[in-house]
């Protein structure tokens, strides 16, 4: 009985989050049309997007060192090569040659140009996505690969290994002697970017800017979870909580992980190229170590194995860094004008503050191990208590 | 002896040598299908490590273990080894076989840690459920994609059964460490149960219990036994228990098998009791 009861209310509980998430892209495709550049709230949708873009970052990073417990850090890597894959197949082929000014480009091929010669507008979507996906595929591949000998490593010296061939791919992208497919280490410009999507429908434009990068994180997001809530996931965290156990009852260790490394870097990979839209450039030197420690302090911050703390903390985190702190550089705070005090890099001291801060008083995170769905079903249990 | 039945566990000629020091020299054993067998032995004679090698977590130096007459592990002295051995029987095998644990779970052999190895971060339900992702037949994608509802619902059922049967239903969804240690023992051998095994190996199941959760437990394994049909393989210190249930024992003392045989013929022996007990040297 207990089972059927609660599938029946878990099935109600998805239902009720679908719902939500439904009335959140409704929020933000509104928000897309009715806030034009010009808005002093613009910067609402610029959060929107880069938020959108940390949050599938955050999350792949939560679904390996949060549920899986492999403690890697190779993670601006992976996205380092998902923004170059999307980047270079949609470059349209008019501007090739401007952008591989010092190259003669090797790879001439656009999928968004070259579905929309066959289909219409409706290929340019196509190629995009499609191109989104490639991204994906290729950071995934290139997992596989370096996977092989480092997953055998535990904690810190898989930390280590997976840094270094962070910092070794985005060697590789600068170097000149790639220069025909990466460019050297000039930047990617001219493809397919976000603040270019809008759907023309007669006289009517609909904007698409926002709309479209916070698709893309919601549906990864949505299948990371049901990934981690489905048997592979459960495996995962039995490998977190104590390995020799988990391969006694049975658990390949090896494949487990492999599948773990090479999901989290498919998303990776995804955010990569999310990031490249947004930006609407893809340099390898943007790609640092520094970017993977960013991420790994949203995901500290939200909460080490939840992955709403991921998202809430990437958003959070972007908020604050890109807009709301925004005046302590510049001179204004709050209405305090002082610009002897509020001037370039004091941002960061105060950022530094509030974030000991929440370390000191979410020891978990914000969320700890905790969902949002969970906080609505421990406020019901305690309605429950109470009426009993 | 059951001997009629099928042979489910044969070791041969076991030796597990550590740099000069050999854990366990030339140890055979044979276990037939219901049987209850024990291994025995004062501190330090090499029990443990003889059943981390039946169960995959360390190859042995020289020997082979046949699982369900299929031989599942081989070794003979390689590479530095070669010189260095000091056991017998060398040259006898000449193939290397080195499974994973999780290989040897597969084929059906299941174990239980002499320090409880809970997965700490979840219920009891979820530790049954998750040794049951063993039987899956969904690929990663099927199981995301939620098209292995039926097997994901056949899961979940089975393992609240296995909960009911082994009693502990009322604490099904607590944290599996905040139950008290008794429990915790049993939760551990109904998520051994769970993947399904043929063997069921118990290092110390009886450890840190008190003399009234012992007596339970020695009425619960043989319960899991008949209910179950699964062959046991037990490491025990508790001589009551082992006494009570095992029909027969291995006795093992300084990495060399010094006896075996029923519980009372072990009684008996001389050498075993010698062992327990030391002898004088003017004796």
């Amino acid at each position: 009985m207990k089972t059927l009861n609660e599938s029946r209310s878990s099935r109600k509980s998805s239902w009720l989050s679908l719902l939500l998430v439904l009335v959140f892209l409704a929020i933000v495709f509104l928000l897309d049309q009715n806030i034009k550049p010009t808005n002093k709230m613009y910067m609402l949708l610029t959060v929107l997007q880069k938020g959108s873009v940390y949050a599938l970052a955050a999350v792949s990073m939560n679904l390996l060192n949060g549920y899986t417990g492999l403690f890697s850090l190779g993670h601006a890597g992976f996205m380092l090569i998902g923004a170059y894959t999307y980047a270079i197949f949609t470059i349209p082929s008019s501007a090739r040659d401007t952008v591989y000014q010092y190259f003669d480009a090797a790879i001439r091929f656009s999928f968004p140009e070259t579905f929309s010669n066959v289909m219409g507008p409706a290929g340019t979507a196509l190629g995009v996505l499609t191109a989104v996906i490639l991204a994906g595929l290729v950071a995934a591949f290139f997992a596989y690969l370096i996977g092989l000998p480092v997953l055998r490593l535990k904690s810190d010296y898989l930390a280590i290994a997976t840094l270094g061939f962070a910092e070794i791919i985005r060697a590789v992208f600068q170097w000149q002697k790639l220069g025909p497919i990466t460019n050297g280490s000039n930047l990617l410009k001219s493809f397919a970017r976000t603040s270019k999507f809008k759907l023309e429908v007669g006289d009517t434009k609909i904007v698409l800017s926002t709309f479209v990068p916070v698709l893309i994180a919601t549906v990864s997001i949505i299948i990371i979870v049901k990934l981690v809530n489905s048997t592979y996931g459960r495996a995962f965290k039995s490998i977190r909580d104590d390995e020799v156990a988990a391969e006694a009852m049975g658990i390949n260790l090896a494949k487990h992980k492999m599948i773990s490394f090479t999901v989290s870097s498919f998303f990776a990979g995804v955010s990569g190229a999310m990031m490249a839209m947004v930006l609407s450039i893809a340099q390898a030197s943007n790609f640092k170590s520094a970017m993977t420690y960013e991420i790994l302090l949203m995901v500290v911050l939200g909460g080490i194995g939840s992955i709403s703390g991921s998202v809430i903390g990437s958003f959070l985190f972007v908020a604050a860094s890109e807009w709301w702190l925004r005046g302590l550089d510049s001179g204004t705070f709050l209405g305090i004008n002082a610009p002897g005090i509020f001037r370039n890099g004091f941002r960061l001291v105060v950022f530094s503050v509030i974030i000991m801060i929440v370390v000191l008083f979410f020891r978990q995170g914000i969320m700890g191990e905790r969902e949002i769905s969970d906080l609505f079903r421990d406020r019901k249990k305690k309605a429950k208590g109470a009426a009993k | 002896m059951r001997k009629d039945k099928p042979c489910v566990l044969k070791v041969e000629d076991v030796t597990m040598q550590f740099g000069g020091v050999v854990a366990v020299n030339n140890f055979s054993m044979e276990e037939y299908e219901g049987e209850i067998v024990a291994i025995i032995g004062p501190n330090g004679a090499g029990k443990t490590t003889a059943f981390n090698v039946i169960t995959g977590v360390y190859a042995p130096t020289n020997g082979r273990v046949t699982f369900n007459g299929e031989r599942v592990i081989e070794n003979f002295p390689r590479g530095k080894m070669k010189k260095a051995y000091l056991g017998q029987n060398a040259g006898k095998y000449t193939e290397h076989l080195e499974p994973t644990p999780d290989k040897l779970t597969a084929l059906g052999m299941a174990r239980t840690f002499q320090n409880i190895r809970l997965w700490k971060s979840m219920t009891v339900f979820e530790n049954v459920l998750i040794a049951k992702h063993l039987k899956r037949t969904s690929n990663v994608f099927s199981a995301t994609f939620g098209l292995n509802r039926l097997e994901e619902q056949m899961q979940r059922e089975e393992a609240d059964a296995l909960i009911e049967t082994v009693g502990l239903a009322d604490v099904r969804d607590e944290l599996a460490t905040s139950l008290p240690y008794g429990k915790q023992r049993r939760l551990e051998i109904a998520r051994a149960l769970a993947t399904e095994p043929k063997l069921l190996l118990l290092d110390e199941p009886a450890a840190g219990m008190n003399p009234q959760e012992t007596v339970e437990l020695t009425r619960f394994i043989g319960e899991i036994r008949d209910q179950f049909h699964v062959s046991i393989l037990l490491i025990e210190h508790h001589m009551d228990l082992v006494m009570d249930i095992s029909e027969r024992i291995y006795v093992l003392d300084f990495g060399s098998m010094i006896a075996s045989g029923t519980p009372a013929e072990i009684q008996q022996n001389e050498k075993v009791i010698d062992a327990y007990l030391g002898v004088t040297d003017d004796a």
